[in-house]
């Protein structure tokens, strides 16, 4: 692992109960080690319940970019003893755990810190352990407590005092008990922004002009509700939750018509219940950017883990128009796909879909906004003059957008087949030219693609072997490649449809050994795959028990194939 | 007097009473826009039946929506264009059966927008099955020996919901039509007018309602709720119609 001995990778792993903040502390450790210059990926696994239960979160750092988190543990923070039971084995060889107990610290390799007694002391809820076992981390760590207590007063303001002081005390409990630092020097560049896959992916929207957002909560797409909600006043956005999705959708498509850019998020069973406006704003041309953050397993499945089911079902939604299928890897990506989607959306009067998944719209990284390269472009607009027609006939497919409340001009949209005014018509004639007016538009979008990265590789470009993925697999892949043997090519799709035959075959031309890799059970990619190129991969990892790739496991797979 | 016609051919049957409905609301558009409406700022919205071709026939800005979908549609281009003045067409199958939910929702949060409902106790473009408010024993090609079902009361629901406007019209009156729809367009808030309606083809009701319709008094107190609840379940022979019930609540829209 040449990687490694430049910029090895630390990995501690927050765990508790349900309620016990395991997750927010580990966010803390992440944004702890980005004001000292390091990057981080965290990611989080927790049951569909509110109390109790197992949680935990694994944050790896590094001062090289991190895409996936590591199954092998340098630190273990436990709010409770099963944290302890359920992850020693992850340790690695002279790792740490840090305890809430008591007890006095005896054993090698455990430090006892007693948390609960100090938050009782302080007459504190209980939530308040983790700040206690977090400055502690931060000490042994060598971090400096006051970006730690920075991070509480941004967080909460005035409120931060009792996270501060608990803080302190596991600081210097550490301090006294003279355990052996691990010495992170504090880098010398910015601290980085900090956002999960969602945040970063609302972000993208806001930036490429999002006005409305309209979602019924279900996990791992309520995340972009939340968020956008807090940030409604700021971003001047109006944030709705319905009455169910399928009003989500048909509201959203109401603001898209009165000239709103607008998107709308849920996860497989939501989604569902959308197609019906889905096939709407297909025939009716109405913008609208749909996501679907995937879930584990099938219907209700494993809410709160990651899966990749659904891209067989977003490809043959009801009806016939041209499809948009965009899937981003990671936090950055999410961004830019955001914008892209909101700007194809616009521009060819269309649906976009984006998949995400629970690894991607829940994982914590330090990320790189690429700002500049998310803008409002501006859709076709019509003119005055000539009496408005909203599906007037043109060589690209494309009609000129107007939009009601605009003097002299008349909108009408529908869900019938119509002619060019907008009027219900059965014509034989007009259906066939309606149905051709909106394939046109496929033309445009193919060279619209040019402008982004619709597959991108990495790895050893003139490798033998090459692995191909989508989504979130991007994380593990990416690592899995500093641990195998033998070098590959990581061949990434973002755009599922339309999919860039030319580019993929150029890609995979004298490539030996093919492997995809999913996290689903029929190879929903390589099925696409083989439907758009003839080119049928016989080597499929594929993984459907609701985790996402481990690193070492998915080297090691790879391996074996090579 | 504007002309609001289009270049669209009529397809509802001949002497439908969607006519009447269709004549009422072009009035009243006149009318608005006299008071200060701007035509440019109408949005008409429709589900899908006989009476959701109409935004076919009014030459103004329209959304024909998906059956049952209307209200959600309007509610949405609302918040997309707050200054926007919306008003939605639905049918008995589109409001009360398909889309009851969103109709509920929309009471309780007080959208700013206006529904017309065509009661015309049939699904009249699908030919004839029951709907939420066909009487009991109706007899329709999906009920050949009648149905099971007591009709909805879809005013009691609304009322309950939170509705702060509520009016019940008739069909076949269309001046007095299109005073109700003036006022429903009027308010502040999500006004509803239940219209009752005939379908001369497959539940032609005209003689059973002619005597029965009667317009509340001109003192009717509107803005007493258990009086208007009351009148919406009373269960006498007569059909009241006028506004019902009607009061002042901040809107939806504006709490964005
Ligand atoms: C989702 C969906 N289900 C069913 C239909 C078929 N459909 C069209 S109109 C209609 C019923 C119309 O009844 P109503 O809303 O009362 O309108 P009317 O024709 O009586 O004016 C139905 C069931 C449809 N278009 N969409
Ligand atoms: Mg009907």
């Amino acid at each position: 692992m040449p990687m490694e001995k430049k910029s090895p990778i630390y990995t501690i792993l927050v765990g508790g109960a349900a309620g016990d903040g395991a997750k927010e502390a580990a966010i803390n450790f992440g944004r702890l080690a980005a004001k000292h210059g390091y990057e981080f990926f965290l990611s989080v696994e927790y049951p569909s319940l509110i109390r109790g239960g197992h949680n935990y979160a694994r944050v790896s750092i590094s001062s090289k970019k991190v895409f996936c988190d590591s199954a092998e543990l340098d630190a273990v923070v436990a709010l409770n003893d099963e944290t302890v039971e359920k992850h020693r084995s992850e340790i690695k060889k002279g790792g740490m755990i840090f305890l809430d107990s008591a007890e006095d610290a005896g054993k090698k390799g455990l430090i006892n810190i007693p948390a609960s007694a100090w938050v009782k002391e302080e007459n504190l809820p209980r939530l308040f352990r983790a700040s206690a076992l977090l400055g502690a981390v931060c000490r042994y760590y060598n971090f400096d407590i006051v970006e730690l207590n920075n991070i509480f007063k941004e967080i909460f303001g005035e409120k931060a005092g009792p996270n501060i002081l608990l803080a302190k005390k596991g600081y210097e409990f550490l301090q006294s008990k003279n355990v052996q630092q691990v010495f992170l020097p504090r880098r010398k560049c910015a601290g980085k922004m900090v956002l999960d896959g969602n945040e970063a992916f609302s972000e993208g929207l806001v930036k490429a002009g999002l006005k409305n957002y309209f979602g019924y909560p279900m996990t791992p797409s309520s995340s972009i509700l939340h968020y956008l909600a807090k940030k409604a006043k700021e971003y001047k956005l109006k944030v709705v939750q319905p009455e169910n999705e399928i009003s989500v959708i048909n509201m959203a498509l109401g603001a898209s018509y009165a000239g709103s850019r607008t998107a709308i998020a849920s996860t497989g069973g939501g989604f569902a219940l959308m197609l019906e406006a889905m096939a709407f704003a297909g025939v009716a041309e109405i913008p609208i950017v749909v996501v679907d953050a995937q879930r584990a397993s099938t219907s209700t499945g494993v809410p709160t883990r990651t899966g990749q089911g659904d891209l067989d079902f977003v490809r043959h939604l009801p009806g016939e128009y041209p499809r948009i299928v965009l899937a981003p890897g990671d936090a950055d990506e999410a961004y830019l796909i955001a914008g892209a989607a909101m700007n194809l959306a616009w521009k060819f009067q269309s649906p976009a879909v984006v998949l995400l998944d629970k690894h991607l719209s829940e994982s914590v990284s330090t990320v790189d906004l690429q700002t500049n390269k998310v803008k409002i472009e501006n859709p076709k607009i019509a003119g005055n003059g000539a009496a408005y027609r909203r599906y007037a006939f043109s060589p690209d497919g494309v009609s000129a957008l107007a939009f009601p409340g605009e003097k002299g001009k008349v909108v009408k949209i529908s869900s019938y087949e119509h002619d060019e005014d907008g009027y219900i018509c059965d014509g034989v004639e007009n259906a066939k030219k309606m149905c051709e007016k909106r394939f046109a538009k496929t033309k445009g979008i193919v060279v619209e693609r040019k402008k982004y990265d619709s597959i991108k590789i990495y790895g050893d470009k003139k490798a033998k072997n090459a692995v191909i993925f989508w989504g979130s697999v991007k994380g593990p892949m990416l690592e899995a490649m500093r641990a195998v043997k033998r070098p590959y090519k990581a061949v990434q799709i973002v755009w599922l449809e339309p999919f860039d035959t030319d580019r993929f075959l150029k890609e995979i031309k004298g490539v030996k050994k093919l492997v995809i890799a999913e996290n689903n059970f029929t190879g929903q990619l390589a099925k696409l795959i083989r439907e758009k190129t003839g080119v049928e991969i016989k080597n499929k990892i594929l993984k459907y028990d609701s985790l996402p790739f481990d690193v070492r496991e998915l080297a090691k797979k790879l391996d074996k194939i090579f | 007097m504007i002309d609001f016609s289009t270049k669209a051919k009529n397809t509802w049957c001949p002497g439908c009473t969607n006519f009447s409905i269709l004549a009422a609301f072009k009035n009243a558009l006149n009318d608005l826009a006299g008071e200060g409406y701007s035509k440019d700022n109408f949005v008409m919205v429709a589900g899908i039946g006989c009476h959701g071709k109409i935004p076919d026939y009014v030459d103004i800005n329209s959304f024909m929506s998906l059956h049952g979908r209307d209200v959600a549609s309007a509610e949405g281009i609302k918040a997309g264009n707050p200054n926007l003045t919306v008003v939605s067409f639905a049918g008995d199958g589109d409001a009360y059966a398909e889309g009851m939910e969103h109709l509920v929702h929309a009471a309780k949060r007080n959208a700013n927008i206006t529904l017309f409902v065509h009661n015309n106790q049939v699904f009249g473009l699908t030919t004839g099955q029951v709907t939420p408010t066909s009487p009991k024993g109706y007899r329709g090609r999906s009920t050949p020996f009648g149905s099971p079902e007591e009709p909805l009361n879809p005013l009691a629901v609304l009322l309950a919901s939170g509705a702060t406007f509520i009016a019940r019209a008739w069909a076949l009156d269309p001046d007095k039509l299109k005073e109700i729809m003036k006022r429903a367009v009027k308010h502040k808030g999500f006004s509803i007018v239940d219209i009752i309606q005939p379908c001369i083809t497959f539940s032609d009701t005209r003689a059973h309602f002619k005597d029965k319709v009667f317009y509340l008094d001109q003192n009717w107190p509107t803005n007493d709720w258990s009086k208007a609840m009351q009148k919406i379940r009373e269960n006498s022979d007569k059909v009241p119609l006028g506004v019902i019930y009607e009061i002042n609540k901040p809107v939806f829209e504006e709490q964005l």
